[in-house]
């Protein structure tokens, strides 16, 4: 193809553009003011035939630049699919015909709306390149699993499974974690009425005698450079030796850690032996060996025994757990199904509160456990007495009176807490916020930061960033097990409170990903939403200040620093969210595809009438992942939309550069609507941060609006949700009803 | 009774819950209750009762024994079988009623005066007498059952109903001599006399 440059555009005239507008005007248009070489009409260009010239065009004559104008650019993609050539799609169908009545008042309108969009797609694809790789990719098939837990094995049984050869790192000296020490699992297969055993022993097995999986033990991570597909990992052991391998991709299983009971003195912990938490109760069992389970203090065959469920958790009080671990209960069933095997006719009673037993299985489970006779009593516990038998007082939540009870053993319901490293973002946490007592809250958080565990040299932070409560930020919307640093998964109970079946699951899920963001890794593609993506984001350096902003601003922390503060974008760890270009204030990011030149031309290039002629023109920038979606759902439903809109889809509200918004106040556009993701905690951002970064910039959009002299409401930003496929329409209706109250613009010529 | 009522207590001493299950008709089903309250919601006499049913099987599990059965609330059971059908744990909870309420019975814990259980009586008394209802008798005997005044007020009151009835053929006043019996009626009390003594060596056993 060499470097010559070959633009040619393709015209749709099927499902009805061909009626309703005049092609051989777009055809003009496409090669007069588009400057296209040239420009060919087809029936049905999504079919056989119409994709067939396309492509012997891109075989015989060189073309190295298409335009299609038909649909959307989100539908009949697999037709429209040329990886060899860089495209663009002007959306004559959803974008005018179906939003637009078919009526003779309407035609002229009708007609300039769909030129426009010819003008503007010849504008974007002049712009673009097709992507090609960054020279940065590396397959690399070796994948690190951080935690030698339930979890971890999993995932590295599974991923060897698949081929991939794996390195366990587990800081004790065995395998197993929390699991290896019980006796018994909550039972995972029909008729769920026994516990059963656990597996463990068979899996450490399995790893052991698995080829393709290398177990670290005494060794933690003590620094992690790189992207997926060329992470670097030292490896230290306790002795002090340390090697570095490099990985493709990262599981972090990590596991839990469980609550203290010792922070409530209600329940005695730490004044009698014989109250134990329930992960404690398995050391007694195993102790046992197979016999009676003796309490602690003595030594005494436990003869009646109370569960003390909802220990510190699912509470408003300081130092307790705010969240409910919901699996305490399984496991006090099972517990006290370990007394009815071990100990004869043992009394064995649950103080629940809310008993959680999920599923059928949980339901089965339950019964298993009532048919045994464990005693089930609705009670919350005030209490627990020390003394040669204990004495539980509680109040009974179904009779409604004070009760106590006398037994030789408690067990507590601890909750599980995430075993992660420090929150990147506990610092920024401090600097953002709001009031004193919050300042309070996140400065507490940040000096009480627990050591790092995968000791990432990244610019934002050594870890994973944190959700809530410590655990950390996974399984994104749609995107189950994504983190916000790509190819890095957690799985397990680091990220949610999960019993040992689910941490399985997770980590068989977390293992296949970590495979895809290793092989894509090797080809250079994006990991969700903008799968398959080859683009990259490259800097002009002789323009770069060094400002900082894309560094800090990065959503996954992609962008590291050279010595000269100069940015490092490492392409296998970029989302392609385009929030870095947004951020960039003198303009030097760029990618191949998607560039402050691609939608800046856009917007340049559509014919802005003069005032006199009294057709407003108004930008739409629209975020392609929810609010575009919308607008073609709300077109195939036949919602109209102005005649004056043009829009224009971009990558994120995030990836908006205010340039955009400036030259087209500039060049007389009468409104813009920006349209982005819901931010906030319960974000619906594809990229996390990246509508609310958008949404912050556009926030202080006022200043250059005053000093152009404009009206502020002739700028407006919205969360639209995909579902909004009513309300995104009315948006941009509305703003046509502003701009024909407060009148044109007068920057029009 | 108080007899069987102390032996009783002396052997299940710890679990109120092994003895109804072990001398409960259908109590080995208390256990699997799962205080979902559907019960006493589904009840169309629920507010007559003092403890609904799902708390009767609370307080047995807590080992309220002289709570439970000195209690009124099963004698209130009209056999509806609304909680029953309800029931998502499929516990016969009608039955359960109508066991610990002759449980009760037979330990001699039941409130004095109880009006269901004096019916019951009554009932049982007629019926054993020929071996089937004699429903004159039956009526006359539940009219009369606060005293003579009220029995005569009563009688008074439903003086039409009684009419219309002679009148259809639906009441024969010869029933009140005597009555009619079941064809083989030395039989029908051989094999009451047969269940009691199989009835007794049960309760026996169960109490020693």
């Amino acid at each position: 193809m060499a470097d010559e440059k070959k633009f040619a555009g393709y015209i749709c005239t099927g499902c009805g553009i061909g009626e309703r507008l005049d092609a051989g005007q777009l055809e003009t248009i496409a090669t007069r003011d588009g400057k296209m070489q040239s420009c060919r009409q087809h029936e049905m260009l999504c079919s056989k035939e119409g994709v067939q010239t396309i492509r012997d065009d891109i075989a015989n004559e060189g073309v190295t630049h298409i335009m299609i104008a038909a649909c959307s650019r989100r539908a009949k993609v697999e037709a429209f699919n040329f990886t060899e050539v860089a495209m663009s799609r002007a959306n004559l169908r959803e974008g005018v015909i179906w939003v637009r009545p078919d009526t003779d008042e309407n035609r002229e309108t009708t007609q300039e709306m769909a030129d426009d969009y010819i003008r503007m797609a010849c504008a974007e694809v002049k712009f673009m390149t097709q992507p090609t790789g960054s020279g940065e990719q590396e397959l690399n098939k070796q994948i690190l699993v951080v935690g030698g837990g339930i979890t971890g094995m999993t995932a590295a049984l599974e991923t060897a499974a698949a081929g991939y050869p794996v390195h366990i790192v587990e800081k004790s000296g065995v395998l197993g974690g929390h699991a290896g020490g019980y006796y018994k699992s909550i039972p995972t297969r029909s008729p769920y009425a026994e516990p059963q055993d656990t597996g463990i022993s068979q899996m450490i097995a399995d790893v052991e005698a698995n080829d393709s999986i290398t177990v670290h033990l005494n060794s933690t991570l003590a620094r992690t450079e790189g992207a997926p597909g060329r992470f670097n990992a030292e490896i230290a052991t306790e002795s002090g030796s340390s090697e570095t391998l490099s990985f493709g991709a990262i599981i972090q299983a990590t596991g839990f850690k469980l609550y203290d009971p010792s922070a409530l003195p209600q329940y005695a912990y730490d004044k009698s032996a014989d109250v134990v938490t329930n992960e404690e109760l398995e050391g007694l069992v195993m102790q046992a060996d197979g016999g009676p389970i003796k309490r602690p203090s003595d030594g005494k065959a436990v003869e009646s025994v109370a569960f003390v469920q909802n220990v510190g958790q699912n509470s408003t009080e300081e130092n307790e757990l705010p969240y409910h671990s919901g699996i305490g209960d399984m496991i006090a069933i099972k517990q006290a199904m370990y007394f009815k095997e071990l100990n004869g006719n043992c009394d064995t009673t649950i103080l629940f509160d809310n008993l959680r037993t999920p599923g059928a299985a949980g339901e089965d489970f339950y019964r298993a456990g009532q048919q045994k006779m464990i005693t089930f009593s609705k009670g919350a516990v005030t209490e627990v007495v020390p003394g040669s038998t204990l004495e539980v007082k509680f109040k009974d939540l179904i009779l409604n009176d004070d009760a106590t009870m006398q037994c030789d053993l408690v067990v507590l319901d601890v909750g599980m807490m995430p075993n992660t490293g420090p929150d990147p973002y506990a610092q920024l946490a401090v600097e953002e916020a709001e009031d004193e007592a919050e300042k309070e809250k996140a400065r507490a958080l940040l000096e009480n930061a627990p050591p790092s565990i995968l000791n990432l040299e990244y610019r934002q932070g050594t870890d994973l960033p944190h959700l809530k409560y410590g655990f950390t930020d996974s399984h994104f919307i749609c995107f189950p097990y994504e983190t916000r640093r790509t190819g890095i998964y957690a799985a397990g109970p680091t990220r949610r409170p999960m019993d040992m079946r689910q941490a399985a699951d997770d980590a068989a899920g977390a293992a296949m990903k970590a495979i895809q963001a290793a092989e894509n890794a090797g080809k250079g593609r994006a990991a969700h939403p903008r799968s398959g993506d080859l683009s990259f984001p490259s800097f002009r350096k002789e323009g770069c200040t060094q400002c900082k902003r894309c560094t800090v601003e990065c959503p996954f922390g992609a962008i590291n620093e050279d010595e000269k503060r100069y940015p490092i974008f490492n392409e296998a760890r970029c989302r392609r969210c385009g929030t870095c270009m947004g951020a960039c204030p003198v303009r030097v990011i760029s990618f191949e595809n998607y560039s402050v030149d691609t939608v800046g031309q856009q917007i340049k290039n559509v014919e802005v009438p003069e005032e006199w002629d009294e057709k407003p023109r108004i930008l739409v920038l629209a975020c392609e992942n929810d609010a575009y979606p919308a607008l073609d759902q709300s077109a195939m439903n036949g919602v109209e939309i102005t005649q004056w809109a043009r829009v224009v889809p971009v990558r994120c509200l995030g990836s908006i550069s205010l340039s955009w918004i400036t030259d087209s106040l500039n060049n007389g556009y009468d409104g813009i609507v920006l349209m982005g993701c819901q931010k906030g905690e319960d974000y619906q951002c594809h990229f996390v941060k990246g509508s609310e970064m958008g949404l912050e910039r556009m926030s202080k959009v006022g200043d250059t609006l005053q000093t152009l002299n404009l009206e502020p409401e002739r700028v407006a930003s919205y969360e639209v949700a995909i579902t909004d496929i009513q309300r995104a329409p009315k948006l941009i209706n509305d703003m046509a009803e502003t701009v024909q109250n407060i009148g044109m613009s007068p920057f029009k010529f | 009774m108080t007899e069987l009522n102390t032996a009783m207590i002396e052997q299940y001493r710890n679990s109120f819950l092994q003895e109804v299950e072990a001398n409960v008709e259908e109590g080995e089903w208390v256990k699997m209750c799962m205080q979902c309250g559907v019960c006493a919601g589904s009840c169309p006499l629920g507010n007559a009762w003092e403890h609904p049913p799902q708390e009767i099987f609370m307080m047995i599990r807590a080992g309220k024994r002289e709570a439970v059965l000195s209690s009124d609330s099963m004698w209130m059971c009209t056999s509806c079988y609304n909680c029953i059908s309800r029931c998502p744990r499929g516990l016969p909870i009608t039955h359960i009623m109508h066991g610990l309420a002759h449980y009760a019975q037979r330990l001699g814990l039941v409130p004095k005066n109880q009006p269901t259980q004096r019916f019951a009586q009554m009932f049982w008394q007629n019926l054993n007498k020929k071996g089937r209802v004699n429903e004159l008798k039956l009526g006359l005997s539940l009219y009369f059952m606060n005293g003579f005044g009220e029995g005569v007020k009563t009688s008074l009151k439903m003086k039409d109903i009684g009419l219309g009835m002679l009148k259809t053929k639906r009441m024969a006043v010869t029933e009140a001599f005597g009555g009619h019996g079941v064809k083989d009626l030395s039989g029908f009390q051989k094999i009451m006399k047969k269940a009691h003594e199989l009835e007794d060596a049960r309760i026996q056993k169960s109490g020693n």
